[in-house]
C-alpha cells in the first residue's frame, strides 16, 4: 500500500466515524497537535471530531537527506474525537486492519507514554502504540491545554505516516518509500530535505530571526488585545516555528532556551482562554443540544 | 449452601506496567479490609491484574453477616418504675428507643446499683444486600497518575470499559464511571472473546482458554521457563533483569518468547550502549555466549501466542536495526569531536540557576579536588590525574550518546577518554566520580576517581544548600541524601585523614571565591554539619550501632568518618561488656561531676590527699600517649589508657569530697575532672551511652 493509499484508506476510515475531514494548515508547526483544529478545538464544551494529514516540521531532525529515518518534515495523520469514544481503541485497531494491518500477525501493544508539551502549556495521558516493537502512534487523552483543563476530554491519535509506511512497504529507507505509483517520497522530498537542512544549519539569518521572533510575538499580543483568536494564534504558530530554527541553529543557550518557552507558553495561555471566551460569547455554537448549552454558558 | 464465591473483575485500557505491583497489593488488601468492615467472614481473597483487568475473587464468602445479640443500659431501677411499680416513661422511651419494648426490660447489678437493660438482636445482612459497595474498595485505590475521559469527571488511571461483579452465578449490581456490572468478560484483545463468566472460582482457567494469564506470578514463570528453554537450546546466557521482567510481565496478558538477531557489525558499538538500547528502548533481555561476550540476539516478550511469530521477530528485528544505526551514528559523531570542543558546550549548559552552568560547576571542582589532593598528600602522579579528571569529567554530557542515553554519562565519558587518548586511570576516574550511584553501587576504585566523586558531590551539596534547596520528606531533588552517604562511604573505604569538617571548610572557601553564596555563612555551615550528622547516623545504625553511641560519637562534630565509625563499633560492644564497667562508671563519674565546674588550672598544693596527687599524676603519666593515640586514630587504646585511670578515679571518689565547702578546694577538684573528661571527650561522650551491662 502506497502512501497515498495508505492516506485515503485512514480519511475514509475516519471519516466513516463522523469525523470533519480538514486539510492540512497553511502555517509552519511542529506538529499536528499545533493546528487550531487541534489544539484550540479541543477547548470548551463544543464536540469536535476531525481527521487531517499535518505536514511537520522539526528543524533540529534535518539530515541534509542523509539519515534513513530522520526527517527535517515528515507527515503526520491526525484524528481528534471530542467527547473521547468509549471504543476509541477498538476505532483505533480497525484502522490499522483498514491498513492491512491483521493483528493476529503481529504484536500489537498499548505502552504508557505520557504527552506533555510545556510550549502550549499542554498535557496528556496515553500511550505509544507498538507494532512490533515500533512506536506507530501517540494515542492520547488531553487533559489540560494551554493551561486549562480539557472539559469533555478529547482524545488525539496521531499516526507517524512515513514510520508506518516503512512498515507497511518494508522499506529501510524513507526515501524509497512509495507515495504513488511510480513516485517515491525521495523523489518528492529529497531535495527540500537537503536545502532545509543547509538553510537551518548554516544560512539561516540568525539575527533576523531573533528579530522575527520578537516582532510576531508582539504581533500576537496586539492581535490577541483585539480579541481576535485565530490570527493571533497564527503568530504564535510563527513564534514557535522561528523559535525551533534558532533551537536547531544551536544559538540559545540553555538559560535562554527556558525564557523563549515560557514566552511561547505565555501567549499559548492566553489565546487558549480567549478562545474559549470567545466561544462562549458566540454561545458554543456547536454544541447542538439546546440544554447542553444553556448548562455550559 | 451458606458460602458463594465472589468475583469483581475492571476492565480498562491498558494500565501502566509500573502500576501494577502496587495496584495489586492494594486491591488484596483494601478488599480484606472492606470484608472485615462488613462482617463477612471468607476462606480466600486472591487478586489479579493485568495490563487491562483489577480482578479479585473471593472463595468462600460467607453469605450473610452473623447475627449480633447487644445489651443495652438504660436508667437505674428506681426511675425506671414508678411507686406503684408500673413502667416509667423514661423506661418506656429507652426501650422504644432501642427497638424493643417496656416488656422486654429486665433488670442488672451494676456496681451495687440496678440498672433497665434490653436485648437487642440485629439481623445479618446478606451478601446480595452488601456486595454493591465494593464499588468504594476501586475508587479508593491510588496510583501516581490519574486521568479523565470523555464528559465524565470521575479520575482514574486508565478509562474503565467493563465490570464483572458475581456472587455466585448472580451479578452484584454496582456502576463506576458510567460501566455497569454484568458477567460478560473480554479475552485477549486479539486471540479471545467477549464471553460471559458462570463460576467464579474458575475465573482463572476461565480466561486461561481466552488468552489472557491473570496471575502475574503465573505469566513470570511461564516467561521465564520458555526464557530457560531458549537458553538450553541454542546454549545461550539470557541476562534477566528483575525489573525488567518485572515490566515485560505487566505488558503482555499472554506471553510468548521469541528472539531476534542483529548484525554482528553492531558489537563495535560499546556493549553499555547496545544493552541499553534494547532495554530502555526496547525492553529486550540481551544475550551472551556462556563465555560472557555479548551476542547479537536479543530475546524479547510478545502479547499473544506462537502464530506468526516470525512476523513479529523480524519487526522487532527491523526496529532494533534503526536504532542501533542511530547508536552507532552518535558513537561515530561523539568520535569527531574533541574534550575541549565539549568543554567549551559546557558553558552554555545551566547545573542550577543559583549555582551557575556545568562548566562553572567544573571550575569548582576543579579547585576542590586540587585541596582535597593536597590535603591528603597524594603522590605527584595522582594529583596530575585528579585535576585532569575533574577538567574534563562532564565533558560526555554534551555528546551525543549521553544526550539520548542519559544513564549513560561517565559510562561514555570513560570509553571517549580512552579513545581520545587521556591515560588509563583518569578514563577510569571520570566515570567513578559518578560512584556510588545509588545505595548498592560500587565505590570507586581510584583514587581519583574517589577525590573527584568527594567534590563533585560536596560541591553539589554545599551549593544546593547555600542557595536554599534543603532535602525535606520525599523532596530532595538533585539526590542530596544519596550523594551525601556516597561522600561518608567513601571517605570511609578510602580511610582518609581528613574530618568532614576540613571538607566542608575547603568547599566554602573555594565557594566563597566564586561567589555563589547566597544565605548566612553560619546558617549553612550547621545546615550542612546538621545534614551530614543525620547521613552519617544513618550509615552507623545500618552496621546496627544504636542511637545513644551514635550520639556519643558525633557529639562535636563527625570528625574522621572512618575514625568515628570504629569508635562506635567499639562502644556498642563495650556498652555490654561488663569487664568494662568499672572503667565505664569511673569515666562515667568524671563526666557528671566535671560538668559542675570548668578547667581553671590545677594548683598541685591545694591538693589535700595522697588520691588526688595520685590521680593527678596518672593524668600527667597517660596525656602524652594517648593524645598520641587519638591523634593516630587508634580505637582500642585510647580506651585501654584511659582504663588505667580507672582504679585512681574510683579511689579518688572515695575518699575526697569534690564539691568541698572551701572554693578554692572545690575549683581545683573540678579543675582535674575537666582535665581528665576533656581526654574523654576527645574519644566520645561517653555519657551519652545508655550502658548495658549486666549487674
Amino acid at each position: 500500500m502506497n502512501i497515498q493509499e495508505m492516506i485515503l484508506t485512514l480519511q475514509k476510515h475516519w471519516s466513516d466515524q463522523n469525523c470533519i475531514l480538514m486539510q492540512a494548515y497553511d502555517v509552519e508547526k511542529g506538529a499536528g497537535t499545533m493546528s487550531p483544529m487541534t489544539l484550540l478545538r479541543s477547548l470548551g464544551p463544543e464536540p469536535w471530531n476531525v481527521a487531517y494529514v499535518e505536514p511537520s516540521r522539526r528543524p533540529a531532525d534535518g539530515r541534509y537527506g542523509q539519515n534513513p529515518n530522520r526527517l527535517y518534515q515528515h507527515h503526520q495523520f491526525q484524528v481528534i474525537m471530542k467527547p473521547s469514544p468509549d471504543n476509541i481503541q477498538e476505532l483505533y485497531l480497525d484502522s490499522l486492519k483498514a491498513l492491512g494491518i491483521d493483528p493476529l500477525k503481529h504484536d500489537i501493544r498499548f505502552v504508557e507514554d505520557n504527552w506533555e508539551n510545556p510550549t502550549l502549556g499542554a498535557a496528556g495521558l496515553g500511550w505509544e502504540v507498538w507494532l512490533d516493537g515500533m512506536e506507530i502512534t501517540q494515542f492520547t487523552y488531553f487533559q489540560q491545554i494551554g493551561g486549562l483543563e480539557a472539559k469533555p476530554v478529547a482524545v488525539e491519535i496521531t499516526y507517524g505516516i512515513e514510520r508506518l509506511a516503512s512498515y507497511i512497504q518494508d522499506k529501510e529507507n524513507v526515501f524509497d518509500l512509495e507515495w504513488t505509483e511510480g513516485v517515491t517520497v525521495g523523489d518528492i522530498f529529497y531535495q527540500p530535505e537537503y536545502e532545509h537542512s543547509k538553510y537551518t544549519f548554516e544560512e539561516s539569518n540568525t539575527d533576523m530571526l531573533f528579530e522575527l521572533f520578537t516582532t510576531y510575538e508582539q504581533e500576537a499580543k496586539q492581535t490577541m488585545e483585539k480579541g481576535l483568536v485565530f490570527p493571533a494564534y497564527d503568530y504564535v504558530l510563527k513564534c514557535s516555528h522561528t523559535f525551533n530554527l534558532l533551537d536547531a541553529k544551536g544559538v540559545i543557550s540553555v538559560t535562554e532556551r527556558t525564557g523563549y518557552i515560557s514566552r511561547v507558553r505565555n501567549l499559548a495561555r492566553e489565546i487558549a482562554k480567549l478562545y474559549v471566551d470567545e466561544r462562549e460569547r458566540l454561545g458554543f455554537p456547536m454544541l447542538k443540544e439546546e440544554a447542553k448549552r444553556n448548562d455550559s454558558i | 449452601m451458606t458460602v458463594s464465591n465472589v468475583l469483581f473483575e475492571i476492565g480498562l485500557e491498558e494500565m501502566p506496567a509500573r502500576f501494577l505491583n502496587d495496584a495489586q497489593k492494594q486491591l488484596e488488601t483494601k478488599t480484606k479490609q472492606w470484608l472485615e468492615e462488613l462482617r463477612l467472614p471468607y476462606k480466600q481473597v486472591k487478586s489479579y491484574v493485568t495490563p487491562r483487568r483489577l480482578s479479585i475473587v473471593i472463595t468462600d464468602l460467607v453469605k450473610k453477616q452473623p447475627d449480633i445479640e447487644e445489651e443495652a443500659k438504660g436508667p437505674a431501677k428506681k426511675i425506671a418504675l414508678d411507686n406503684e411499680g408500673n413502667w416509667s416513661k423514661a423506661a418506656i422511651g429507652f426501650s422504644k428507643g432501642q427497638g424493643q419494648s417496656a416488656e422486654d426490660i429486665y433488670f442488672k447489678d451494676v456496681n451495687g446499683t440496678e440498672y433497665a437493660f434490653v436485648t437487642k438482636f440485629i439481623e445479618g445482612k446478606s451478601t446480595t444486600e452488601l456486595l454493591p459497595s465494593f464499588k468504594e474498595v476501586i475508587t479508593s485505590l491510588t496510583f501516581p497518575k490519574n486521568m479523565r475521559w470523555s464528559n465524565l469527571s470521575i479520575r482514574f488511571v486508565r478509562p474503565i470499559r467493563w465490570i464483572v461483579a458475581l456472587n455466585d452465578e448472580e451479578v452484584i449490581p454496582l456502576e463506576i464511571a458510567g460501566v455497569e456490572a454484568s458477567n460478560t468478560t473480554f479475552g485477549h484483545r486479539f486471540l479471545g472473546e467477549k464471553i460471559e463468566i458462570s463460576d467464579a472460582s474458575d475465573y482463572e482457567n476461565t480466561l486461561k482458554n481466552q488468552y489472557v494469564i491473570v496471575d502475574p506470578g503465573a505469566r513470570e514463570k511461564l516467561i521465564l521457563s520458555q526464557i530457560d528453554d531458549l537458553k538450553q537450546k541454542q546454549n545461550w546466557d539470557i541476562i534477566v533483569d528483575q525489573d525488567l521482567l518485572n515490566e515485560v510481565r505487566h505488558l503482555v496478558e499472554y506471553p510468548t518468547v521469541f528472539f531476534g538477531t542483529f548484525s554482528e557489525d553492531f558489537l563495535a558499538i560499546p556493549e553499555e550502549v547496545l544493552i541499553t538500547s534494547m532495554k530502555e528502548h526496547q525492553r529486550y533481555f540481551p544475550v551472551r555466549s556462556v563465555n560472557g561476550e555479548l551476542l547479537p540476539f536479543f530475546v524479547a516478550v510478545r502479547n499473544g501466542d506462537a502464530r506468526f511469530i516470525e512476523n513479529v521477530a523480524k519487526g522487532n528485528e527491523k526496529v532494533l536495526k534503526a536504532r542501533l544505526s542511530d547508536a552507532r551514528f552518535f558513537y561515530e559523531e561523539d568520535q569527531k569531536q574533541t574534550i575541549d570542543a565539549n568543554l567549551n558546550k559546557l558553558e552554555k549548559m545551566v547545573f542550577q540557576e543559583n549555582l551557575g552552568t556545568i562548566a562553572q560547576k567544573v571550575e569548582r571542582v576543579v579547585n576542590i579536588s586540587k585541596k582535597i589532593a593536597a590535603h591528603l598528600k597524594v603522590d605527584e602522579q595522582i594529583e596530575k590525574n585528579t585535576i585532569r579528571t575533574a577538567e574534563i569529567c562532564k565533558f560526555d554530557l554534551v555528546t551525543n550518546m549521553v544526550n539520548e542515553f542519559t544513564e549513560l554519562q561517565g559510562i561514555m565519558g570513560e570509553k571517549y577518554a580512552r579513545l581520545f587518548g587521556e591515560n588509563e586511570n583518569v578514563a577510569k576516574a571520570i566515570n567513578e566520580h559518578y560512584m556510588p550511584r545509588h545505595s548498592k553501587d560500587n565505590l570507586p576504585s581510584t583514587t581519583e576517581g574517589a577525590i573527584v566523586s568527594v567534590a563533585d558531590k560536596i560541591d553539589t551539596i554545599i551549593g544546593c544548600i547555600s542557595v536554599g534547596i534543603i532535602p525535606s520528606g520525599s523532596q530532595d531533588p538533585y539526590a542530596l541524601r544519596r550523594q551525601a552517604l556516597g561522600i561518608l562511604q567513601i571517605i570511609n573505604v578510602q580511610k582518609w585523614n581528613i574530618t568532614l569538617e576540613d571538607l566542608f571548610n575547603l568547599t566554602l572557601t573555594i565557594h566563597a571565591s566564586h561567589n555563589i553564596r547566597t544565605r548566612d555563612e553560619k546558617e549553612i555551615r550547621s545546615d550542612v554539619a546538621a545534614f551530614f550528622k543525620a547521613r552519617a547516623a544513618f550509615i552507623m545504625k545500618d552496621t546496627n550501632v544504636e542511637q545513644d553511641v551514635v550520639d556519643a560519637v558525633l557529639t562535636s562534630g563527625i570528625g574522621n568518618f572512618s575514625y568515628a565509625i570504629q569508635k562506635a563499633q567499639l562502644l556498642a560492644a563495650k556498652r555490654q561488656d561488663n569487664a568494662f564497667k568499672e572503667v565505664q562508671e569511673a569515666l562515667v563519674r568524671v563526666l557528671n561531676l566535671a560538668s559542675k565546674g570548668e578547667d581553671l588550672g590545677v594548683k598541685e598544693e591545694l591538693f589535700e590527699n595522697e588520691y588526688e596527687k595520685n590521680l593527678y599524676a596518672s593524668y600527667k603519666q597517660i596525656i602524652d600517649e594517648y593524645e598520641k593515640a587519638i591523634a593516630n586514630h587508634l580505637v582500642q587504646e585510647p580506651l585501654n589508657i584511659l582504663g588505667t585511670l580507672s582504679k585512681p578515679i574510683h579511689d579518688f571518689f572515695d575518699h575526697t569530697m569534690v564539691m568541698a565547702d572551701d572554693k578554692k578546694l572545690k575549683d581545683n577538684r573540678l579543675s582535674l575532672l575537666n582535665k581528665i573528661a576533656a581526654l574523654i571527650h576527645a574519644f566520645a561522650d561517653l555519657n551519652k551511652i545508655q550502658w548495658k551491662q549486666q549487674m
